[in-house]
């Protein structure tokens, strides 16, 4: 778009001289007469009014009209952004997006999407990444394309390994010639998005308005069409605050979703045909339920096949107590396999391998010889090269490049079709004994749960438990990944709904924890849910400003701290290398505690005004704290409640 | 801001609990009994020499277990967690435990003679015969909602 004339008032008005015109004038006029005494002048200190107002002259004064802009070109932005339906927009505020900042607030009204302050761009991601999980769509997050986006990183890649669309704008000055000071400089970048782009789907910078309209809903179509992912959408400065040229032909293009990739029919019914003829059929699920009904249909086919499910736990795929849930018996019901079909599986190699021993660990394969693999997934159809978050190569016998939830209708269909009443019979058989073996590893997990149950710091068993007794009348979801618990939660509780479960990082990424459960938690808001995070201490320490984010913004959360007061994961590998190297194996400790001093999380979440309680160390009272925070999330607020716990 | 939990232990685990049951499932046979059945026949007279666990001095062990780091896989009671199994009390003898923790299998690490003594040892396993065997699931009504 073509440079206007007096866009470089209004800039140098409201950048240089906090609010006066008379600087706005100066400026202007030394641009036009002799450039270099601006460019020497930071223009962030040039704010001694009175000498230069005593310095203009009448002539100089300004028109108001071309001081002010009726129609910025971010109203347009926001009229193609409003057609999206993003209900949400979180943000810390950047001045590389103030006009969009300002044009959603005020034209858009703040309501879809509302603004939602974030204290750093890192939270701001994973918010969009935990609330997408629950609501099965993204919300948009702005970013200053450079400083801003450097933060937001960490938790882009996270929302990328894990298949997980985030919409994000970067604010940028893409004209040289238009950046009046170091601020505007440093803030800008030739290219904002090439710093992420191995780990997003797609990015574009548009030059003009009709290009941003049509990039916008573009980029929303790539970031949900499955493999969905991140997206990065530059809004230049120019863009967002020049007027919107009289007479511009603009228009938002419809956005018409695209249907998911499904499995081409003969490779669907090869598929029918070899689950139906395997004596042992395993079910490996990781992302597969992206809605609901990816749920109900795994349960669907597992229960027609009566076929163990063995869930790696990325999405909620289907239900703990179910009789054909084999995921604690995971090793047990793969090594009996025939025939193992991966849905969503990011890691098929080692849900088949076993790898033993830490030095030169032993790598054997987890299934009988002769067993067949089927994988479906639409990781097949979209691999970035740089990160390697695609995992080992495994050869499998049939590959179904395709989304795995848009695929189980004709599967179904296909393995109905296929099925004869001598299969159904064999199919009833092994439904009773994989039923008793659920059975009993349900009661191994309750037995191992008794192990150190009055324990002090409290064993993540009991803290489980106790959780547990008090939301499982409630309409719950939990939205915290439970690797660091022992997996305590999916071990012992009843999860059923897609919403009871949200799974992980996908990257592993730690500070991913604490925000993407306070979005997940807004996105649960309207439903009325009870959303319950069990939140690591290490992980809330990278960016805790989000538990004010929950205040302010009156989010539902109750958190549960798991307090080992350590990075523990990391605590456990330097043990290890001691151990190995022969040296000094009580000094694992140094760089991965936190202690001395220990940190007081109850304080903490009380500086930001959320409820708290703690730290409990005593098993006996952490019932009742948790039930006190629950009326207080009952009544639309976060609570946290600082426990010490066991290590894992 | 950017922190890789790429961890080793996080992830073979995670492939190990796939494909031994045993990782997973804490009461069936264990990594120790495992490997002293394979090392039976050589070492079982220099093991009856070295370790002595009847004079195990229990309040050191209890030290020793959490500066030595076997709390932060095992637990501090040694409930186990996280793909290390439950070893408090000790499901297995103290002379094969002793032996497996020299020379272990899977994710355990290595404690060799040079950093801690058999006598050490012997502390350890000491004050994990201490532990009382937990209550059953069955008497505990939190575990059974
Ligand atoms: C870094 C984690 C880690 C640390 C530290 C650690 N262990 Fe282990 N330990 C394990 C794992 C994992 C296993 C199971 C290995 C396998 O599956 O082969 C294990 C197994 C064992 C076993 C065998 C248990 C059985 O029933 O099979 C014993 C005994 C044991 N550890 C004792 C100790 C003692 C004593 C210490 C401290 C001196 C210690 N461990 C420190 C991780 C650890």
């Amino acid at each position: 778009m073509k440079k206007q004339k007096n866009s470089v008032n209004r800039r140098e008005f409201l950048k240089g001289a906090a609010g006066t015109v008379a600087a706005a004038s100066t400026v202007a006029a030394s641009l036009v007469t002799n450039p270099t005494p601006a460019a020497a002048t930071p223009a962030m200190h040039a704010n001694a009014s009175a000498p230069t107002l005593a310095k203009v002259s009448p002539t100089e004064a300004v028109s108001i009209e071309s001081i002010t802009v009726d129609r910025p070109g971010s109203d347009f932005m926001v009229d193609c952004l409003k057609s999206l339906n993003f209900e949400y927009l979180c943000a810390n505020p950047g001045n590389s997006f103030r006009s969009l900042h300002e044009s959603l607030i005020n034209y858009g009204g703040n309501k879809a999407p509302e603004f939602i302050t974030c204290c750093h761009e890192e939270s701001a991601v994973a918010m969009g990444h935990g609330y997408a999980k629950i609501e099965g769509k993204p919300l948009m997050v702005c970013v200053h394309g450079t400083v801003g986006l450097q933060h937001a990183s960490m938790a882009i890649y996270d929302a990328f390994c894990d298949r997980v669309p985030v919409y994000v704008i970067l604010g940028n000055f893409p004209d040289a010639a238009m950046r009046f000071g170091q601020v505007d400089w440093t803030h800008s970048a030739q290219d904002p998005a090439a710093m992420i782009r191995d780990f997003v789907k797609w990015d574009d910078q548009p030059v003009s308005l009709q290009h941003f309209a049509e990039s916008s809903i573009r980029a929303y179509k790539i970031a949900t069409t499955p493999p969905m992912m991140p997206v990065a959408l530059v809004a230049g400065h120019e863009l967002q605050e020049d007027p919107i040229a009289d007479g511009a032909n603009l228009s938002v293009p419809k956005l018409t979703m695209s249907s998911p990739p499904a499995g081409d029919s003969s490779a669907v019914d090869e598929a029918a045909r070899m689950l139906v003829a395997a004596e042992n059929p395993v079910l490996v699920t990781d992302r597969v339920a992206r809605t609901p009904e990816g749920l109900a249909r795994m349960i669907e086919l597992a229960e027609l096949l009566q076929a163990p499910v063995v869930d790696r736990n990325g999405r909620m795929n289907f239900p703990t107590r179910h009789a054909l849930n084999h995921t604690e018996r995971a090793g047990a019901a793969v090594g009996s396999a025939d025939l193992v079909m991966g849905l969503e599986l990011t890691d098929f190699w080692s849900a088949v391998h076993s790898v033993r021993g830490i030095r030169n660990p032993v790598v054997q394969s987890a299934v009988k010889p002769g067993t067949k693999f089927i994988s479906v997934t639409s990781n097949d159809l979209y691999l970035k090269s740089n990160y390697q978050d695609f995992q080992r190569y495994q050869p499998v016998d049939l590959a179904i490049a395709a989304d795995a939830q848009a695929t189980l209708p004709s599967l179904i269909e296909s393995v109905k079709q296929q099925m004869n009443d001598d299969r159904r019979r064999a199919f009833a058989d092994r439904g009773a004994k994989h039923a008793s073996a659920h059975q009993q590893t349900m009661q191994m997990q309750r037995e191992a749960a008794t192990a150190a149950w009055d324990a002090s710091p409290i064993s993540t068993a009991r803290l489980s438990a106790e959780l547990w007794a008090q939301i499982k009348n409630e309409d719950w979801s939990l939205v915290s990944n439970c690797q660091f618990v022992s997996r305590w939660p999916l071990r012992l509780w009843d999860f059923s709904k897609h919403y009871h479960y949200i799974g992980g990082e996908g990257g592993y990424g730690v500070g991913y924890g604490a925000p993407a459960s306070v979005g997940a938690a807004l996105a649960n808001k309207k439903h009325g849910r009870l959303t319950v995070s069990i939140q690591n201490d290490g992980d809330l320490m990278f960016a805790p400003g989000v538990l004010w984010t929950a205040a302010h913004h009156r989010i539902p959360l109750l958190i549960i701290m798991h307090n080992n007061r350590a990075y523990h994961q990391e605590l456990m590998q330097v043990q290890i290398m001691a151990n190995e190297h022969n040296r000094g194996i009580t000094r694992a400790s140094i760089g991965s505690v936190l202690t001395d001093p220990a940190i007081d999380y109850a304080k903490l979440a009380q500086g930001m005004a959320v409820h708290s309680e703690g730290p409990i160390s005593d098993p006996n009272d952490l019932g009742p704290a948790i039930k006190r925070a629950i009326e207080i999330v009952k009544n639309g607020e976060p609570a946290l409640v600082d426990v010490l716990t066991q290590p894992r | 801001m950017f922190r890789c939990l790429a961890s080793l232990l996080f992830t073979l685990v995670l492939a190990v609990a796939f494909a031994h049951p045993t990782a997973h499932a804490q009461n069936s046979q264990s990594a120790a009994a495992k490997s002293s059945d394979e090392k039976s026949a050589t070492s079982k007279t220099d093991e009856a020499k070295s370790v002595d666990t009847s004079r195990g001095n229990v309040e050191n062990g209890k030290k020793l277990f959490v500066s030595y780091g076997c709390y932060e896989c095992h637990g501090r009671q040694g409930q186990g967690g996280g793909g290390a199994p439950r070893i408090g009390p000790p499901a297995i003898p103290v002379a094969a435990a002793t032996r497996y923790v020299r020379n272990p299998t899977g994710q355990m690490p290595p404690y060799t003679a040079k950093v801690v003594s058999d006598q050490e040892l012997s502390d350890i396993f000491a004050f994990l015969k201490t532990i009382p065997p937990p209550p059953r699931a069955a008497s505990i009504p939190l575990l059974n909602q």
